[in-house]
């Protein structure tokens, strides 16, 4: 067998002293060979980023730092390298892309001064053929107009062009490793799928043998040749995509592999016939105003929710899907009236809730709650879990005591100890929060239930957790809910029927198994294409397992 | 809370900050049985160097006590930067507070304002303020006050501004709870720990707007100041150096404590921001 | 749009935003005038020794001060559009020719002071952020600690205590020997002599706030995801610094600049008036004495005006080291 690429043994990553852990990565090993996508995957602490780093050496020295192990390059040991070695390998053999596009680009820089920096550091050329190159480098990631974008600045572009951009400054010179740390993570689907598929792309023509940082399965299953799962800084389970993905032999990955939800739509249930909620021509233009003395320029107009209809039975579940600016967050804020919408119904058992001033909708607010996204923005720190939830009774009027009492309830049903009562937010993790705000929403007896992307903060293992709490729940108290979400996975496994939201408007709407199964608008067939990882079934995995 | 006392603790700076502090306080509480005669009355010898004629920092061309002055003085800078202060948080607690959580025309109009205040050169406003209205130690305070409280309402304009979208204030809308209360209970303790620091900061900076008005003879007449003991000293330079120094040393150490505990405050309030660096 | 344009509209839009605020600070210094004890008569009458009532009604007619206040308010504005600031019946001249007889004294220590304070603090901060954690960082923290938190006014009494009683080095007031009679580059060199100790004076506490302000923004900007993106291609460490780090750091720190030059020429009426320096600022110190309202609130006026000029200033410089100014 040929030789590796890259040989990682026994590698450890120690954290500062007085850490949670001594180690961030511990006793972790693996190879890349050429022309090889090895997908390095775990959840949120696994030390799959600090991994990558390690092997740059752009870890954040002196508090954390390699305590052991070896990380050998082409018979060089990377963990013992000197420094200006170290910065001769980095930009040129190898290179690294990062999550976020934005800020890991320099602000104040062109693109192409900063692709020119490669060059400069790396290679005698010279201002006119680096300029050059590029430009070349930009198109073959198929930027448009590269000889405009090379004298762009980063906030000029796209999300997706600023990544592209960053793929071309790491393969200016040909490296034979590429590093990807959730190059995608921060992308809608659809650019999600062209980044990957940019990846492959030059990972082909070239060669290179790609680290490839993620924590989605589904990309796994896209592009990974090899696979290492990650848990806690160990490494629990290594081998090739089709092994891990189809015949995962550790419990951590089947575990994993399981809670990711199947793209194959759970079966129709019985439909009520009875309509709770219904959304009639909903309309929102934000902006358009202008500022003070009539000086400021006129701010610009966004029409981010234009005629939006559908309606939702009862004990059902209506999923709205779209990609960020679809306007699937306002429509959900209207819906609660966390937004004044400008036109258009939202009609509660009958009642256009609307046009209702504070005081006429305060006894409409109990019937319709909602469940945020951000577990650690939706609780006040500063107040304790019990008056979090217990707040909505105290201001409807019920006694302390009474209030305590249901509280306590809630905190069991959400399947929480009730010792959170006394205790303050941050004493709780992600998935724990999301049940105390789930707790809050339900402490008011809601009718409607609208939840506003409620596992996409979450590691896959307790998203799945929060899916079937929220469907328990639903069924036990005959909820009815607006599910908003960017997953379709999760769309496929939560929601009976979908809308689909492109910038503003419904795009298609239907019931979900017939939306997944014969996609009409070329949007959702977009959209549905674009799913990382549709080929494989993580549910017949699981199964044979 | 002990978390709190903890990480200021360990900040040498801050406890260097917080004694010296402490010292101008202990001096500013005991100046009436440490000197009981009144600061402007003639005390001994004129010019007098320290050490000479029972004046232990001199006298100056009256025969006034340096060193009474300097107690006196103190509690006059801090009075009036705690209280300067105190109004300038008030008021720009609430100005802030308005147009951050309602934006629209009141955001507008305060922002216009602090726009014009950053232009107007604060101290010179200060002056004439202080000159209109005949200078006195409530017209000294208004005038800090006035030129002080655009900072607060910036800031705390730019906190509400974040925290009123954060998700646990949008659930206190959707249980229909008032506007009044989600801004004091909700949003206001949110922001208090920067409130603190930049009020904190506040006070030394009053004391030195308050030194240099008193310097330039728009101090209270009858009160006695560290700023007037300069401004009073400042022809003497020659003869007499001691009556400009011991104040100004005072001024120094004071203001410097203040900004030294300010800074304490940040880190222990903020203890993320005290990782990075 | 060229990126030149879009500075040029950017510009444009910042000087159509100064102008409201600009007519607002003459609207409130035409109402701290109304709430000053007296008027114009009343100096005039004070000025005379008496004045029979019938006598001051009649100057009151002939000034307007009769009109209702809208009026006055609007003759006043007019005035001032035509840079008529009022008569200073003290020194027995118009307002606007006692301001710009003493401009030049003025502007010379506030650009000899911002290049100072802002040079050497950018210098600075850069030195004691690239040294962190050494002697020389301890060394800058420190020194900008003490001169933060130091009065101006008992800086300069200081430094002409040392430099110039004890030792002798420099004047200790004026802008320039008269009795020499200097020229040409004499002249020159001569001023440039009378300058050293203001300029020091008014400099330090700002080379403070720009030192401190720069160290934190150097590493503020140290632990963002670009410079690791440059670490990653192989820049050098030196490179990283001052191409990357560093022209990201001087953003507030111009911003800053702009914002601290209304406190400049608050600090210049303290610096001028303990060195005699015979500019604005000791002209307001006077003002101040004689009771000479009208003189202060025409200072008051033409240095929020110049605040106004210097930020717009700033605001070019801003636009040529930040590529994301807004233009919409």
């Amino acid at each position: 067998m040929k030789k590796p690429l890259l040989d990682i043994q026994n590698l450890h990553v120690a954290l500062p002293e007085g850490s949670q852990r001594p180690y961030a990565v511990r006793d972790a090993s693996m190879t890349l060979h050429q022309n090889e996508i090895l997908c390095v995957v775990g959840e949120s602490g696994s030390g799959k980023s600090l991994t990558a780093r390690a092997v740059m050496g752009l870890l954040p020295r002196p508090h954390v730092h390699i305590a052991k192990g070896a990380i050998d390059f082409q018979g060089e040991d990377l963990a013992t390298v000197s420094d200006a070695r170290m910065r001769e390998i980095r930009g040129s053999e190898i290179s690294m892309i990062f999550q976020e596009p934005m800020t890991a680009l320099n602000p104040v820089m062109t693109i192409g001064r900063q692709i020119d920096e490669v060059f400069r550091f790396h290679r005698a050329m010279t201002s006119k053929k680096r300029r050059e190159q590029a430009i070349k480098l930009l198109d073959d990631v198929h930027l448009p107009d590269p000889d405009k974008i090379v004298d762009a600045h980063p906030h000029e572009l796209s999300g997706g062009q600023r990544q592209r951009a960053m793929i071309a400054m790491a393969l200016a010179l040909d490296p034979k490793i590429l590093i990807a740390d959730e190059p995608t993570t921060a992308l809608d689907v659809t650019t999600q799928a062209q980044i990957l598929k940019l990846i492959k792309e030059m990972q082909e023509a070239h060669n290179t043998g790609v680290l490839f940082i993620t924590h989605d399965f589904g990309v796994v299953a896209d592009i990974a040749d090899k696979v290492v799962v990650m848990q806690g800084g160990e490494v629990v389970e290594t081998g090739t995509a089709d092994a891990i993905l189809n015949h995962p032999q550790h419990p951590y990955t089947r575990d994993l592999i399981r809670a990711v939800p199947s793209l194959t739509p759970r079966p129709p249930r019985n439909r009520n016939v009875e309509p709770v909620l219904k959304v009639e021509n909903l309309d929102k233009v934000f902006g358009g105003g202008r500022s003070f003395f009539g000086f400021g320029a006129e701010a610009r107009k966004v029409h981010a929710v234009q005629d939006v209809s559908f309606e939702v039975r009862r004990g059902e579940t209506l999923g709205i899907v779209g990609e960020s600016g679809s306007g699937k967050s306002t429509v959900a804020r209207c819906i609660v009236r966390l937004i004044d919408a400008d036109s258009g119904r939202i009609l509660l058992e009958d009642t256009d809730l609307r046009p209702l001033g504070r005081a006429a909708l305060r006894p409409w607010r109990a019937k319709i709650q909602m469940v945020f996204q951000d577990p650690f923005a939706s609780l006040n720190p500063r107040r304790k879990v019990g008056a979090i939830i217990s707040q909505g009774l105290r201001l409807m009027g019920r006694s302390a005591k009474e209030a305590e009492g249901r509280t306590r309830e809630l905190l069991d049903i959400v399947g929480l100890d009730e010792r959170a009562y006394d205790r303050f937010p941050h004493e709780f993790s992600g998935g724990q929060r999301q049940r105390i705000g789930i707790a809050r929403a339900l402490a008011l007896d809601p009718e409607v239930l609208v939840a506003d992307e409620p596992v996409s903060a979450l590691d896959v293992s307790i998203q799945a957790q929060i899916l079937t709490l929220l469907d328990e729940i639903r069924d036990r108290m005959n909820l009815t809910m607006v599910f908003i979400t960017h997953d379709l996975r999760v769309a496929a496994q939560v929601c009976d029927q979908l809308v689909v939201m492109r910038y503003g408007q419904v795009v298609e709407a239907g019931l979900t198994g017939e939306i997944f199964a014969n996609p009409k608008h070329s949007y959702t067939q977009e959209l549905l294409g674009a799913v990382p990882g549709k080929h494989w079934d993580p549910q017949a995995t699981a199964l044979s397992a | 809370m002990s978390d709190f006392w903890k990480r200021f603790a360990r900040n040498r700076q801050a406890i260097f900050g917080l004694s010296i502090l402490g010292v101008v306080i202990v001096m500013a509480a005991t100046a009436q049985f440490m000197f009981p005669a009144d600061p402007f009355s003639l005390a001994g010898r004129s010019m007098s160097p320290p050490g000479e004629n029972g004046f232990l920092l001199g006298s100056d061309s009256l025969g006034r006590d340096v060193a009474a002055g300097i107690a006196h003085g103190a509690k006059t800078s801090l009075f009036i930067g705690l209280v300067a202060t105190l109004v300038a948080v008030f008021i720009g607690v609430i100005m802030g507070a308005l147009a951050g959580y309602y934006g629209g025309w009141i955001d507008d109009i305060l922002m216009r304002t602090t726009e014009m205040f950053q232009t107007i050169p604060s101290f010179v406003f200060a002056i004439l303020l202080v000159a209109i209205m005949k200078p006195s130690i409530e017209s000294i305070i208004v005038a800090i006050a006035v030129v002080s409280w655009p900072a607060v309402a910036r800031l705390v304009r730019g906190e509400f501004l974040s925290l009123r979208n954060r998700e646990f204030v949008q659930a206190c809308h959707t249980v229909g709870m008032s506007d009044v209360r989600i801004m004091l209970g909700e949003i206001l303790p949110n922001c208090l720990s920067p409130i603190i620091v930049i009020g904190s900061l506040m006070v030394a900076t009053a004391i030195l707007i308050e030194s240099g008005l008193a310097f330039l003879g728009l101090g209270d007449p009858n009160i006695m100041s560290w700023g007037f003991q300069i401004g009073a000293g400042r022809t003497l330079l020659r003869s007499a150096w001691w009556i400009c120094t011991f104040p100004g040393i005072a001024i120094l150490l004071t203001v410097l404590a203040i900004n030294l505990v300010g800074e304490g405050l940040n880190d222990a309030l903020n203890p993320r921001l005290r990782e990075r660096s | 749009m060229t990126q030149n344009t879009k500075r040029l509209r950017y510009v444009a839009k910042r000087l159509l935003q100064a102008l409201p605020i600009i007519l607002a600070i003459v609207i409130l210094n035409f109402f701290l005038l109304q709430l000053a004890e007296g008027d114009a008569v009343d100096v005039l009458a004070g000025e005379a020794g008496s004045a029979t009532p019938e006598y001051m009604a009649e100057l009151r007619a002939k000034f307007g001060l009769d009109q209702p206040l809208l009026v006055q308010l609007g003759v006043y504005l007019w005035n001032v559009i035509q840079l008529d600031l009022g008569y200073s019946f003290r020194h027995e001249m118009p307002v606007s020719e006692l301001i710009f007889d003493r401009m030049f004294a003025t502007a010379l220590l506030m650009v000899s002071t911002i290049i100072i304070a802002v040079g050497f603090g950018i210098l600075l901060g850069l030195f004691a952020a690239t040294g962190l954690n050494t002697w020389r960082d301890t060394a800058i923290s420190i020194a900008s600690l003490i001169f933060y938190a130091t009065p101006l006014f008992w800086v300069g009494l200081m430094l002409i205590v040392v430099f110039s009683i004890n030792w002798g080095w420099f004047p200790t007031s004026g802008m320039e020997t008269i009795a020499e009679f200097n020229e040409g580059w004499d002249r020159v060199w001569d001023i440039a002599h009378h300058l050293v100790l203001p300029t020091i004076t008014l400099s330090l506490f700002y080379l403070a706030l720009y030192t401190r302000l720069m160290r934190a923004s150097m590493l503020e900007q140290a632990g963002q995801d670009y410079v690791t993106t440059a670490r990653a291609k192989g820049v050098t460490e030196r490179r990283i610094v001052f191409v990357h780090v560093l022209r990201n750091a001087l953003l507030p720190v111009v911003t800053m600049a702009g914002v601290q030059v209304g406190a400049l020429i608050g600090g210049s009426v303290i610096v001028e008036s303990v060195f005699a320096w015979p500019g604005l600022g000791s002209l307001a110190f006077e003002s101040l004495r004689s009771r000479d309202l009208n003189l202060l609130l025409g200072i008051f006026l033409l240095s929020a005006i110049l605040v106004v000029a210097v930020n717009l200033v700033v605001d070019i410089i801003y636009s040529t080291l930040d590529p994301r100014i807004e233009v919409s």
